[in-house]
């Protein structure tokens, strides 16, 4: 059965999605997803969609969903790499993906995730990883 | 010879063919990346609702030229129980299934020409067209 590869990497889960996704194997991801949060212990989930030449509003809902499990599930999620193409067509369909956070690339988004994991520990490798970055980039990822 | 496939639509398999398929047509037809990103979309929104509400039906792909403009029309069709209330089902957020209630008003605004038919009992076709600027 067709199935999207989970990376574990540390306390982070990593999924590039590289095909065309058909409804079924969206569905499959967000369960896949759900079930490696809770047994990896996973703190946080990074999704790159730089491969996606289209966003429908079924894959919307999908990152939409696996945000919100994720959040209950205590781990965060960042959406990165999306298209100029992509973002733009979402947007005039009506969706702005509410909920889901999203960065450019793969390196902002994992800053972010270092970032707020850091915050809620209050100490570790997030806390330096803020403390290097300069505060005006800080800022326009918030 | 300007394109013009009809392709059927069964399973959500098909969903990607048409998508494919789309993109392909409007590749071969220069539409820009934004521009082909939109028809695409759209056909993705329409061929979950022939599927979904229309039981599936079939997707007509058709390459179209007038008078310098280039432009791409896909004709949506099903023979399912059709839509009692076309003025409310075009209304972003009504769903009468699962989804979200975008695909009909979203595909839409995708689109530089959009028409709809409908009859109780016997079928739903969804016209749309996109062309060059």
């Amino acid at each position: 059965m067709d199935r999207i590869p989970i990376l574990k990497m540390g306390d982070y889960l990593l999924v590039t999605v590289q095909v065309d996704m058909h409804d079924r194997l969206a569905m499959t991801l967000q369960e896949d997803l759900a079930e490696r949060i809770v047994k990896a212990r996973a703190r946080a989930v990074l999704i790159d969609i730089s491969a996606l030449e289209v966003v429908d509003s079924f894959i919307g809902r999908m990152l939409g969903s696996i945000a919100a499990i994720a959040r209950v599930l205590d781990a965060e999620t960042v959406v990165v790499g999306m298209r100029p193409a992509v973002a733009i067509t979402l947007v005039e369909l009506g969706l702005a993906l509410p909920g889901v956070r999203t960065a450019l690339n793969v390196e902002k988004g994992m800053e972010i995730l270092r970032r707020s994991l850091g915050h809620s520990e209050g100490n570790g490798n997030g806390a330096a990883a803020e403390s290097v970055a300069p505060p005006s980039e800080a800022d326009a990822e918030r | 010879m300007l394109r013009d496939d009809t392709l059927s639509l069964r399973s959500s398999e098909d969903i990607v063919l048409i998508r494919q398929a789309v993109r392909s047509a409007a590749v071969d037809l220069r539409l820009s990346l934004v521009d082909q990103t939109k028809i695409v979309t759209a056909a993705s929104e329409l061929a979950r609702n022939t599927l979904d509400y229309g039981g599936g039906g079939t997707v007509r792909i058709e390459a179209l030229q007038d008078s310098g403009r280039r432009g791409l029309r896909l004709t949506f069709e099903d023979k399912g129980p059709g839509i009692p209330d076309l003025e409310r089902a075009l209304k972003d957020g009504y769903t009468t299934g699962n989804g979200l209630g975008l695909g009909l008003g979203g595909a839409r605004r995708l689109s530089s020409e959009f028409a709809i038919e409908s009859r109780p009992g016997e079928g739903t076709k969804v016209t749309i067209a996109r062309w060059t600027t």
